[in-house]
């Protein structure tokens, strides 16, 4: 099915407008919970290869395969956690926290089916601690979900029965902890120190134990992939991402907002179709397609459709280069191009400020950077005081190069992904928008003179 | 003198004991229910968390020290956040805060004399659509102009005096 095909079908968003959607009453009457019944009825392993078979991929930002990842808990696995990523801070994202305001039973709902699926007997939902409208609803959600035995209540009819416990566990202002392993160390009551990877989660994860961290997008797609069934999941979508795809658009858009659009739609039909085009009189000059952590499109490239596979690899799309024709070398001789990200599109005109715009994104990562490992705490600091000298004309000459000398630097030598966070986009603008780099450069008074 | 917790706060400590397979899981949740009770986390607050849950002082100071919601001092009844990252640097973001700057009479991290306000820079709070924008607790305040954080101080402002007329 191309992605023409799929307009106007809604699956995370269905119950959006609709009067006091976070209600269970009304998620009841719109059919809500009856995916929970039909799942009982199936092995735990049926479910896990309904979800396999649906190509659902991460929500979160990595996309990886949902179903492939479920099946990572080792069988002999004594105690299993799930923990839903709700820790939504990824600068351009604006989608989990509406998904928690207007549908929180879906969540709920996903995650005792996943939870069942997994042999779950207590999740957790781990959200910003700065999101304290959406922690109301959320626990007032869960407080009915008790209420109604849904929760905290043994299901007989389920194979080996079945009794789910759920906590909502705020955090408390932390980008890292968006990263799973630093996620588990704040749940944990500790600093939010990412961990070395292996053991993955799955493995050793939250308390030891077995360990499933998913985001929220990604567990509200799960009730109807159960009721559905994972083959009409995964038609709708490209050949090897499935449903629908949640963005959040923003920047010089006339029409903003959060949109639940077929799989593959491409930027252009998105800018100017859906979005209604640009909001001034200046032109496009390009967009960040999933949040800052990725490499920027310029205004050629947006034919590109919006799914994870096209992203990294469409040929339309320049690779990112260390310096002009020497590609960025992500190891092994990969290649990288973007990725599809946490679906955060932030769009840009003409008039935009390309340097000022990297020194905010750079000043965001070393004020995030957890401090554990040496080339991201110090390079992520010398990333932002070197974009912001040039961005106020008091660059220094050498240092467009220097800036992609450092993100070298960073890029594959840390624990986790926040220093390819930095380093990605920082290298992305560099050879997207070399000219507005080398331009301030020009101007600073220490060049000029 | 050493602060101790008020009864309810003590049933929420102890609801929140049986969420988790060990004491300090909690700590998060804990400090959460400490600042709500005392306002901030001044180092008496600190032993008492440290007690209450059973680990080194120098463990959960290292905690509150790591995440930016947990004060250490005194701050204001409203937390003003402010966003200023790219989606809102593209739509004035920063305009909004130098505006906030200006009003309150006091730089981003400050909290005014009368203990209003707190002004907080914050990165993105996911309400990107509807850029720029800052919240204050539970509200948000979106597509924000200079005019329009005009009125939501004011209003603000309004409803400290009324608390403190309420409470003298």
């Amino acid at each position: 099915m191309g992605w023409e095909d799929a307009k106007g079908i809604k699956i995370v968003t269905k119950n959006f407008g609709v009067a006091n959607s976070h209600k269970l009453a009304v998620y009841q009457q719109r059919g809500g919970w009856n995916a929970f019944k039909k799942a009982l009825a199936l092995q735990p392993t049926a479910l896990v290869d309904e979800v396999k078979k649906s190509n659902l991929r991460g929500r979160g930002g990595a996309g990886f395969s949902t179903g492939m990842k479920w099946s990572f808990v080792p069988k002999e696995a004594k105690r299993v956690y799930l923990v839903c990523n709700a820790d939504e801070s990824e600068p351009g994202t604006c989608k989990d926290r509406e998904l928690l305001a207007f549908d929180p039973h879906l969540l709920i709902e996903g995650m005792a089916i996943a939870s069942y699926a997994l042999r779950c007997k207590h999740a957790y939902i781990y959200i910003r601690g700065e999101m304290m409208r959406e922690a109301k609803i959320v626990q007032a959600a869960i407080d009915e979900a008790y209420e109604a035995g849904f929760l905290g209540r043994e299901h007989s009819a389920a194979a080996g029965g079945f009794k789910l416990d759920l906590t909502l566990h705020r955090g408390a202002g932390a980008y890292i902890c968006g990263e799973e392993t630093a996620l588990l160390n704040s749940l944990e009551g500790k600093r939010g120190w990412p961990r070395l990877k292996p053991p993955f989660p799955a493995v050793r994860g939250l308390f030891q134990e077995s360990t499933i961290v998913n985001n929220v997008e990604t567990l509200m797609n799960v009730p109807d992939i159960v009721e559905k069934g994972g083959d009409w999941f995964a038609k709708m979508g490209t050949p090897k991402s499935g449903g629908t795809r949640i963005v959040c658009v923003s920047g010089h858009v006339k029409k903003p907002g959060v949109y639940e659009l077929p799989m593959g739609i491409p930027f252009k039909n998105l800018i100017y179709d859906v979005c209604g085009g640009m909001s001034g009189t200046a032109k496009l000059k390009g967009l960040i397609p999933g949040g800052s952590s990725m490499p920027p499109l310029d205004a050629s490239e947006i034919d590109v459709p919006i799914e994870f596979d096209a992203l990294m690899t469409d040929p339309r799309i320049k690779d990112v280069e260390v310096k002009p024709g020497v590609p960025f070398d992500m190891g092994g001789g990969r290649k990288l191009k973007t990725m599809a990200g946490s679906g955060g599109i932030v769009v840009f005109d003409e008039s935009t400020d390309v340097v000022a715009l990297t020194a905010r994104i750079m000043k965001f990562y070393a004020h995030e950077s957890c401090g554990q490992c040496t080339p991201c705490r110090e390079g992520t600091g010398w990333l932002a005081r070197i974009c912001k000298r040039l961005a106020i004309g008091e660059g220094r000459p050498g240092d467009v190069d220097l800036l992609a000398n450092i993100s070298v630097g960073i890029a594959g030598n840390t624990i986790c992904p926040l220093g390819e966070a930095a380093a990605w986009p920082m290298l992305g603008f560099l050879t997207k928008f070399r000219a507005d780099f080398e331009a301030k450069l020009k101007a600073s008074k220490a060049v000029a003179a | 003198m050493a602060l101790e917790f008020s009864v309810q706060a003590k049933q929420q400590i102890d609801r929140l004991l049986t969420r988790y397979p060990n004491k300090q899981a909690a700590l998060l949740p804990v400090l959460h229910v400490a600042q709500d009770e005392f306002g901030h986390l001044p180092d008496e607050a600190l032993d008492l968390v440290a007690r209450t849950l059973e680990l080194p002082p120098s463990h959960v100071y290292g905690v509150i020290t790591f995440y930016t919601m947990f004060h250490r001092a005194r701050t204001g009844t409203n937390h003003l956040m402010v966003c200023t990252n790219i989606s809102c640097q593209l739509k004035g973001g920063d305009a909004i805060l130098e505006h906030c700057e200006k009003k309150l009479n006091i730089k981003a991290g400050e909290t005014t004399a009368d203990g209003a306000f707190t002004l907080i820079e914050e990165e993105c709070l996911a309400a990107c659509a509807n850029a720029p924008m800052m919240i204050c607790g539970t509200d948000y305040f979106l597509d924000l102009t200079p005019a329009k954080v005009d009125v939501i101080l004011e209003d603000l402002r309004k409803k400290h005096a009324e608390r403190k007329r309420q409470k003298a």
